[in-house]
């Protein structure tokens, strides 16, 4: 049994001298130091009060750090190694699909044609970009299996914004008022504060012994006034709906529309398609599914693909190839839903989305989903199996929530670990770090009791699979034998141990004091 | 592996979870996969059929602009550590993110001198869409009174999402230029929740933010909207910032700082209020606290007004900041450094009138307007733009952007918008004229033949 200190070789190990009081970058530097140097006053001066009247002008310039670029290299340098990071190691954070990021897709998106072209070049000295994009609406529009497309939206939750108002733009161009949007209670977060910015209100559905939607619930709430359904599928649990065609059926049969939320595509890439199951409406987040990385809390790309009858109310602009072939931007849409962004979305973003999917193409895709959907199964299995002495395994404390099977994550349940050993799935998380690991999300979906969601995706070899079972059944040993104290005091090894949340919410201190 | 699950294939895996009449039984129609350098090749073909700032002299902005950005940020950008994890979920192992979404948070807040911060959102336009939710959440009402002096994009954005927020968007008219202070203080009344109005505006102009403030407070008294300004944060080491213009909230593209063009994205907004707006505030914020050890560290904070936590009731869908691009901003920001800023700024104001005085000069050029300019001029050409943009476009000078294109304005009819970054030397505005100047000529003698 390892020393809490010991243990792991932490996340981003610092030894205790290296734990300095954290200081910004406004604390550093000296008066009158600086970095940039600013080209040559090249043209005739003028009297800065007759181009700029005293009354427009600031008075005192802002207090911005006065520091060399030495300086503030080593600042961001230093403090970078502060963050864990997927190129580290394991990072098996469910929904969020933390697949490797290919630095192919950073080099080419780096491309001056690419990186510095301006949004307003006329479609003619943009022809490049625009075919980008229109091969990748096109791709989407494939693997979604729905045949119009909007790069628009800014990331998966501006997505789902997109959907909802195209859904009230459907109805409203039938001339029906349906005010009322049903979610799982398995679903992201995002999906109800979306259904209240849109203007319509939530009715939650609840989830059946299996992990589905309640067939039951749905039918006694598909009503006239009901506008969409929006579902994740597979939903939070790792489960695919085995009722979706009958879900799809009762849905439109009300008159309302069925909405993707595509954060767990990763698990059905070329082997099933929302098109196909019957949804109308679809974001893609390519910032999981199509390796776009995540960049610490974003940038985030949130496309949407849609049916025939959603297709007229689509955001501006849409590409489009003219019959001599040549793209163009399309802002003449007199049913679109209008603007949702500047611009045209996320572009350095799609091109690492294309990047992805010509470097796979169909047969790699599929093979991604195949394996994400392997590795998920197989982390289950092992984290199941693992022996913990005295004829007990890890099941028995970590029990799946739903299912036998799952697609691409898992949610265990860490109720019993928390009635015997008296450790929290907090606890387990953190001590994790200790152990190198980035943890599972935890406590979510809300139903689990102690939930821990798991989503190892297709890049991760089975090896570091094998390592983070053990880890688990290691933690748990330990609880087990010297009981939870040690795990309720992690993480030792990291840059910082527990933070006073309770007290950073209570009195925020959000900027630094100048 | 498949012996550990107990399954016999991995399509077992599928065929036990997928109904059948739902799985694709075909090959996704996609193109075969292609080798790491044959990507790239094809890649480097398509941005080779783009026109970038770096073939042409480039004066296009209207939202996004060719500042440089310096080597170093590329470099931390690109760093495994802020370009691979995601949100700062566990703070223990996030402390570098947190700390950048910290110090993002205060040059922010010195750059607008407004005392709250987020941790960035989406880009420009949706940040004024944001500004306007957190005014109904704050008051209610219904009424969003809209300069024409905001971008045209940013007025869709803002008429898009007052559609599903239930709420109106009224247009006040310019006059000379900014926006029509009459006509500003008439529109604005008790049910109005927000009045926007941007800073510089889209034509380049300086508004007089203080009156444009003042005005929507004494026109609606105690029940005084949201005052919100759309910044170019840029600008803001010598233009007055928006806390010291009666403003209430602080929004803007980002782009300028630090951030590539991108052909229009990804890059960062920026959102900023006066402490009472604090717990309306849309995105994440990071917060400073302390550990059982005393060592002082970083954390998301204030999540109760968040979508993973209050769902239905959050005060915005966001769930993710930009905090890559952020890094970025507050990396420039820095680099620029407290003097920088203002040298910049005052380098920008002299060359960008500098630039109107010497294309104002040219026949068949005039002022759209005369208010002063900090980096963006309008001029309007007496020839037809698109077809004077072609013709520049043959000597590798892109002049600007064609201001009824975006506004689909009567009134801007001829309107070039004219960006000068720190990139546009003198020579460069020098060949911009002449160029523009012929190109004009040109084209009013073709017509007039």
């Amino acid at each position: 049994m390892s020393s809490p200190q010991a243990s792991g070789g932490g996340a981003t190990a610092e030894t205790p001298l290296q734990r300095k009081r954290a200081r910004t970058i406004f604390e550093q530097g000296a008066p009158g130091r600086r970095a940039f140097v600013c080209p040559e006053m090249d043209v005739p001066e003028v009297d800065p009060a007759q181009l700029l009247p005293e009354h427009l002008r600031r008075i005192d310039p802002p207090r911005l750090p006065e520091v060399s670029e030495p300086e503030i290299v080593r600042h961001y340098v230093s403090i970078s190694k502060r963050n864990f990071d997927l190129d580290s190691g394991f990072y098996p954070l469910g929904s969020c699909t933390m697949k490797h990021n290919p630095r192919l897709h950073e080099r080419a998106a780096a491309l001056e044609g690419h990186a510095r072209l301006h949004p307003l070049q006329e479609s003619e000295r943009a022809q490049g970009a625009l075919e980008l994009m229109w091969n990748l609406q096109n791709a989407l529009a494939e693997i979604s299996g729905l045949p119009h497309v909007s790069l628009q939206p800014s990331a998966g939750s501006h997505g789902e914004l997109a959907g909802v108002l195209l859904t009230r733009a459907y109805h409203e161009s039938r001339g029906e008022r349906r005010m009322k949007v049903l979610t799982p209670d398995t679903a992201h977060g995002t999906n109800p504060a979306t259904v209240t910015m849109a203007g319509l209100r939530v009715v939650k559905l609840a989830t059946d012994a299996q992990g589905g939607i309640d067939i039951e619930d749905l039918r006694a709430k598909a009503d006239g006034e009901v506008a969409c359904l929006m579902l994740t599928n597979p939903n939070t649990l790792g489960i695919f709906d085995p009722n979706i065609e009958q879900i799809a059926a009762i849905v439109h049969d009300a008159g309302a529309t069925l909405y993707y939320d595509g954060a767990n595509l990763n698990a059905v890439m070329g082997l099933s398609r929302p098109g196909d199951m019957g949804f109308d409406i679809v974001h893609f987040n390519l910032h999981k599914s199509f390796t776009q990385p995540h960049g610490g809390g974003g940038p985030g790309s949130g496309p949407i693909a849609v049916s025939e009858r959603i297709a007229p109310f689509l955001p501006v602009p849409v590409v489009t190839r003219r019959e001599d072939g040549a793209f163009e931007l399309d802002h003449d849409r007199p049913h679109s839903i209008g603007r949702l962004r500047g611009f045209h979305g996320n572009y350095g973003c799609f091109v690492r989305a294309y990047a992805y999917i010509r470097s796979l193409g169909a047969e790699g895709l599929r093979d991604a989903s195949e394996n994400a959907v392997l590795n998920a199964n197989y982390l289950l299995a092992r984290l199941r199996q693992a022996d913990l002495g005295e004829g007990r395994r890890v099941e028995d404390l970590l029990p799946l929530a739903y299912g036998e099977l799952c697609m691409h994550e898992f949610v265990l349940s860490g109720g019993p670990m928390k009635r015997e050993l008296k450790l929290k799935t907090l606890d387990l998380a953190k001590r994790l770090l200790d152990f190198g690991f980035h943890p599972p999300t935890v406590y979510f979906p809300l139903l689990v009791d102690e939930a821990l969601m798991v989503e190892p995706t297709e890049t991760e070899t089975r090896e570091t699979l094998d390592a983070f079972a053990q880890a688990v059944a290691e933690i748990l040993r330990e609880a087990a034998l010297e009981g939870p104290e040690i795990a309720r005091n992690a993480p030792y090894t990291t840059p910082v141990r527990r933070l006073d949340e309770v007290a950073a919410a209570k009195h925020p201190v959000i900027r630094q004091a100048l | 592996m498949l012996a550990a699950i107990g399954v016999s294939s991995i399509e077992e895996l599928f065929a036990r979870q997928i109904p059948e009449a739902v799985r694709l039984r075909r090959a996704l129609d996609l193109p075969a996969g292609m080798p790491e350098q044959d990507v790239y090749a094809h890649l480097r073909e398509l941005a080779r059929r783009n026109v970038s700032c770096e073939e042409e002299l480039s004066f296009l902005g209207a939202g996004m602009y060719d500042h440089y950005v310096p080597a170093f940020i590329d470099m931390l950008m690109e760093r495994s550590e802020f370009l691979t994890p995601y949100t700062p979920y566990q703070p223990e192992i996030s402390q570098g993110g947190l700390q950048v979404m910290f110090e993002y948070q205060t040059a922010i807040c010195e750059l607008t001198a407004l005392p709250v911060s987020n941790a960035s959102v989406y880009e420009g336009p949706s940040a004024a869409a944001a500004a306007a939710y957190l005014a109904k959440l704050h008051n209610g009402r219904s009424r969003l009174v809209v300069s024409a002096g905001m971008h045209p994009h940013t007025i869709e954005t803002l008429r898009t999402h007052a559609h599903g927020y239930g709420m109106e968007v009224v247009e006040v008219a310019l006059s000379g230029g900014v926006t029509d202070l009459v006509a500003w203080r008439g529109a604005i009344d008790g049910d109005t929740s927000a009045a926007l109005f941007a800073q510089p505006n889209f034509y380049g102009a300086v508004e007089d933010a203080q009156a444009l403030s003042d005005a929507a407070k004494d026109s609606a008294g105690e029940d005084a909207p949201v005052v919100v300004c759309q910044v170019d944060p840029i600008t803001l080491g010598i233009l007055r910032p928006p806390g010291q213009c009666g403003v209430d909230v602080a929004v803007g593209e980002g782009q300028a700082l630090g951030n590539r063009l991108d052909f229009g994205g990804p890059s960062f907004g920026l959102f900023a209020a006066r402490e009472e707006y604090l717990r309306r505030m849309p995105g994440r914020i990071a917060g400073e606290t302390v550990d059982v050890d005393g060592r002082r560290g970083f954390v998301l904070t204030l999540q109760t007004r968040e979508q993973h936590i209050r769902r239905e009731k959050a005060t915005s869908n966001i769930c993710t900041a930009q905090a890559l691009n952020a890094l970025g901003g507050v990396a420039y920001l820095a680099w620029l450094g407290r003097r920088g800023i203002v040298e910049l700024g005052e380098l920008l104001l002299a060359r960008t009138h500098y630039a109107r005085d010497t294309l104002t000069a040219i026949d068949g050029i005039d002022a759209l307007h005369t208010q002063p300019a900090v980096r963006e001029l309008a001029v309007r050409l007496h020839a037809d733009v698109a077809a004077v943009k072609a013709r520049c476009a043959r000597a590798a000078v892109n002049p600007g952007v064609d201001v009824q294109a975006l506004t689909g304005r009567e009134e801007d009819r001829g309107g070039l918008l004219v960006a000068i970054t720190e990139q546009r030397t003198r020579a460069d505005i020098d060949r911009l004229a002449q160029t523009l100047g012929a190109a004009v000529a040109a084209e009013r003698e073709a017509v007039a033949v």
